[in-house]
């Protein structure tokens, strides 16, 4: 079969700003999770120093003195440095340092089977709990409910005649009790996996429920079990040495609880004694947490990053400021170039040497596909670019004053008073937790400085203006109790209220229904006719480009490749690229004529 | 007899709250798609279309109606029986973004539905190679991982997903709509291309009449759970009985300034009639 070439492939140059940071996360992504983990130091060190305390516990049988019980009573209380006992011996003349080596192999174990028990138990749970139907998710959480509330070092205390004091039967029990924490992580997760289209597309593929649990569940689970089992394995440990310090279960067994408790007794005679295990069971746990807040910090990359808030866009030094104007224009970019640092911090220009002017009241339609540089220009007007965008050259002149260069203080002077905004997804740009009345009055104030009743008044009256119905139910209405487009038209009577000279309307109709959208063009032709403002439209839909704009700008890979009258973009492109793009849209006289290929259906 | 049958198809989604009405979102459809041919579904946002998509692959379970497929009645169909059928009916959803595991390669992802239906390890191998072929992606993405492809690639992942095991219809959830206009136009041509190839049936949703009109012989209009207008795709897409319908193709702009003011006075007109 004959396909072209899918031209976005070649469309990489240009990337959108969500490009670049999933190119970004890309990038780091691709080395091995293990490599990424070591990259760092605080967990490669805390890595080593476990590493090293554990190896020295399973060569314990080589190197280890004496037996963990060997008592000599000619040594009771030996000082540290005796030879043959380097740190001492204990109250009843036991080697301190063989029976460190020996605990290092309890904690491990106890850690071990503590953590294998509450995994086995947590994830098993919360897969089962997070993916099968509501009833089994009431009983799994009734459950882990019920355990949670279980008193648990009383209980493992408690149940000592049962497990006859062997620790190793104590941290099976307390691996249960572990579990509901593992087991709200993994529910969790599965809970938001389990509605993504791939596992619907596995299950109608006719993938088992065990298959799409193992193969497409369980591997996005993965990092926080990691995470949240190194959190466990320290609380194994210090429950266990907590247990043994005050003397539930068996004495025999060397443990650090043990030993803390029998050189806390001997403190006044050799207060030694009780530092050496205090300071490794210390290390142990400190390295575990340590680990843990590392993983957490590579694998899930939750390092906050500090942003700069006041300093505005950030602009190379040799922005060119030529004092030529168009006389009658209100907006005029000049050689506009955006830059982001890459992979491996050099700049990609995003947008280059863009040039357009906008008259007062006009209505000009930046078109583009994505990534093509449309929206990073109407941003960078805004002044809203991300912080790490860089602006490489040119400048943006917008009533006669440069944008480029202001602080964002001046420019949030200027943003909702004189420029306004209106956005593509209306619904995230409602908070939700405020009546949508409250959320005008509020920026119309900010904007304006007009007492709160007139505000109030004038938002009602705009409000009624973008025709909603009933304007004083939808100011005190909530944003999830109107529709997408009631929110928009919300928006817009936020972005008018202030009577902007210049509204930037970014995609304002793609994510609404076409009946929808033509009654919010219909609402933008008549604002912009009523209140002489130039409005700068980004859009990818060239029908609506057709229906409301004057005049077209073209972009494609971060350059205007033509700009002009709506009537001649259309009639006669001149572009190459405008004309393929023109060429793509689906005729609405092209209707499918070839039948259906009824013969060949039962062949095939 | 026609291959995929809807029949009087209601399903209502649990309400919210303590013993809360369920909302039904489907008031009985009746549709039918043939060997070979494009049923194309438009509707608006809550109009129910992508809800009877998902009836149709068993992924929402129908309060009413039937679903058959063949003759055979697929709607109550669970586990082995149901997985039985899924060899048959495939589907391509929305986003190709979140519709492939980030964390498979296009081999795997290609590779499961063939392994889950019998094939060894190495057949699969081979039939993977001849179906990105086919979707006109390189051979060597075989070893690649979605993110490393474009929007309108991971399409054709996807597209060559539904493909493999060799379905007789397959569910498109507007497989179009995340794509820019001039890949959108050349995945399309590639789903009248397969349907010309291999005779597959498409149940096609989509919001956008003019994807609708380009890909489907056969239009059904959804509004709000029901079935408004059913016919011939140009029919219903130039002569519209319904006034939703003719609402509708009004609504849409056409990348043209002279007949978009055209088009615009006469919505005005039909609207200012209706008040």
């Amino acid at each position: 079969m004959s396909t072209s070439d899918d031209p976005t492939t070649h469309a990489v140059e240009t990337p959108s700003t969500e490009a670049i940071v999933t190119a970004k996360a890309n990038a780091s992504a691709r080395t091995p999770m293990w490599k990424k983990v070591l990259r760092d130091p605080q967990a490669a060190i805390t890595i080593g120093v476990l590493a090293a305390i554990f190896l020295v516990g399973a060569l314990t049988p080589l190197i280890a003195p004496h037996g963990p019980n060997d008592a000599d009573l000619s040594m009771v209380n030996a000082p540290f440095g005796t030879p043959g006992y380097i740190l001492g011996a204990d109250e009843s003349g036991r080697d301190i340092f063989s029976r460190l080596l020996h605990s290092i192999n309890t904690a491990a174990i106890s850690a071990l089977i503590g953590t294998s028990v509450a995994l086995a138990v947590g994830v098993t749970a919360g897969l089962v709990g997070g993916y099968f139907n509501r009833a089994t998710q009431s009983i799994t959480e009734w459950i882990f409910a019920l355990l949670m509330t279980l008193p648990g070092v009383l209980l493992l205390i408690i149940l000592m005649p049962v497990t006859g004091g062997d620790y190793r039967a104590t941290m099976f029990i307390f691996g249960f009790l572990l579990a509901p924490g593992i087991y709200r992580i993994v529910r969790n997760l599965v809970l938001g996996v389990k509605n993504e289209l791939y596992v619907d597309a596995a299950r109608v593929s006719g993938l088992g429920n065990i298959r799409i649990l193992g193969r497409h569940v369980l591997s996005i689970v993965r990092g926080p079990i990691i995470i949240a089992t190194a959190f466990m394995a320290g609380s194994a440990i210090a429950v266990q040495s907590g247990l043994a310090f005050l003397g539930v279960g068996s004495l025999e067994i060397p443990s650090f609880g043990a030993m803390i408790s029998s050189g806390f007794r001997n403190f006044y005679v050799s207060p030694t004694q009780f530092l050496w295990p205090s300071l490794l069971l210390g290390v142990i746990t400190a390295s575990l947490v340590l680990l843990g807040n590392a993983l957490r910090d590579t694998l899930e990359g939750s390092k906050p990053k500090a942003t700069k808030v006041d300093a505005g866009q950030r602009v190379v030094a040799d922005v060119e400021r030529d004092g030529s104007t168009d006389a009658n224009a209100l907006l005029v970019i000049r050689d506009l170039g955006i830059a982001y640092p890459g992979v491996d911090g050099e700049l990609n220009e995003v947008v280059r040497g863009v040039n357009l002017s906008l008259a007062a009241g006009g209505f000009l339609g930046l078109v583009g596909e994505s990534g093509s540089g449309k929206s990073q220009t109407a941003f960078s007007t805004l002044g809203v670019l991300p912080h790490e965008a860089v602006i490489t050259s040119g400048s943006i002149r917008f009533d006669g004053r440069e944008l480029l260069g202001l602080d964002d203080k001046a420019m949030a002077a200027l943003r909702g008073s004189a420029i306004a905004y209106i956005p593509q997804e209306p619904m995230s740009n409602l908070d939700p937790s405020f009546r949508v009345g409250s959320q005008l009055v509020e920026g119309l104030r900010a904007a304006t400085g007009m007492p709160r009743k007139e505000a109030k008044e004038r938002v009602i009256a705009l409000l009624d203006r973008c025709g909603i119905v009933d304007p004083q139910r939808t100011f005190d209405a909530y944003p999830h109790e109107i529709s997408g487009g009631m929110a928009q038209r919300v928006l817009i009577t936020g972005a008018v209220a202030s009577r902007p000279k210049l509204l930037i309307a970014d995609e304002p109709t793609t994510a609404l229904d076409v009946t929808v959208q033509a009654e919010i063009l219909d609402l933008l032709r008549d604002l912009q006719d009523e209140l002489g403002m130039a409005v700068l439209l980004v859009t990818h839909n060239f029908g609506v480009v057709a229906d409301i704009c004057d005049r077209i700008a073209v972009m494609n890979k971060g350059e205007i490749v033509e700009i002009g009258a709506a009537e001649e973009i259309f009639g006669a492109p001149q572009h190459e690229y405008t004309r393929m793009l023109l060429g793509s849209i689906l005729d609405e006289n092209a209707v499918r004529t070839d039948p259906a290929a009824a013969a060949k259906g039962g062949a095939s | 007899m026609s291959l995929l049958e809807v029949e009087e198809l209601r399903v209502s989604y649990p309400g919210k709250g303590f013993r809360a009405k369920p909302v039904e979102v489907l008031h009985g459809i009746s549709l039918d798609v043939g060997h070979g041919e494009t049923l194309g579904l438009v509707g608006e946002s809550g109009s129910g279309k992508t809800t009877i998509g998902r009836a149709v692959l068993g992924l929402v379970r129908p309060s009413g109606g039937s679903i058959r497929f063949a003759g055979q009645e697929i709607s109550g169909l669970h586990g082995r029986a149901r997985r039985g059928v899924a060899s048959h009916i495939q589907v391509v959803f929305q986003d190709p973004y979140t519709s492939l595991n980030p964390s498979m390669t296009i081999g795997d992802i290609l590779a499961e539905p063939l392994v889950v239906h019998g094939a060894t390890g190495r057949d699969a191998r081979s039939r993977v190679r001849t179906l990105l072929d086919q979707v006109g992606l390189p051979t060597d993405a075989i070893d690649r991982l979605p993110r490393e492809f474009s929007g309108g690639q991971r399409q054709r992942v996807a597209i060559a997903r539904a493909f493999a095991p060799g379905p007789k219809v397959i569910v498109c959830d507007e497989p179009v709509s995340a794509l820019d206009l001039s890949t959108q136009a050349l995945v399309l041509d590639l789903f009248v291309d397969i349907q010309r190839e291999t005779g597959v049936s498409y149940l096609f949703v989509s919001h956008d009449l003019g994807v609708v009109r380009h890909i489907s012989h056969r239009v059904a209009v959804l509004y709000r759970g029901d079935l408004v207008e059913t016919g011939d795709a140009a029919t219903v897409t130039s002569t519209p009985e319904h006034p939703y319908t003719e609402r509708l193709l009004l609504a849409s702009p056409v990348a043209d300034p002279a007949r978009q003011r055209e088009k615009r006075e006469k919505r005005k007109q039909l609207l200012a009639a209706d008040t």
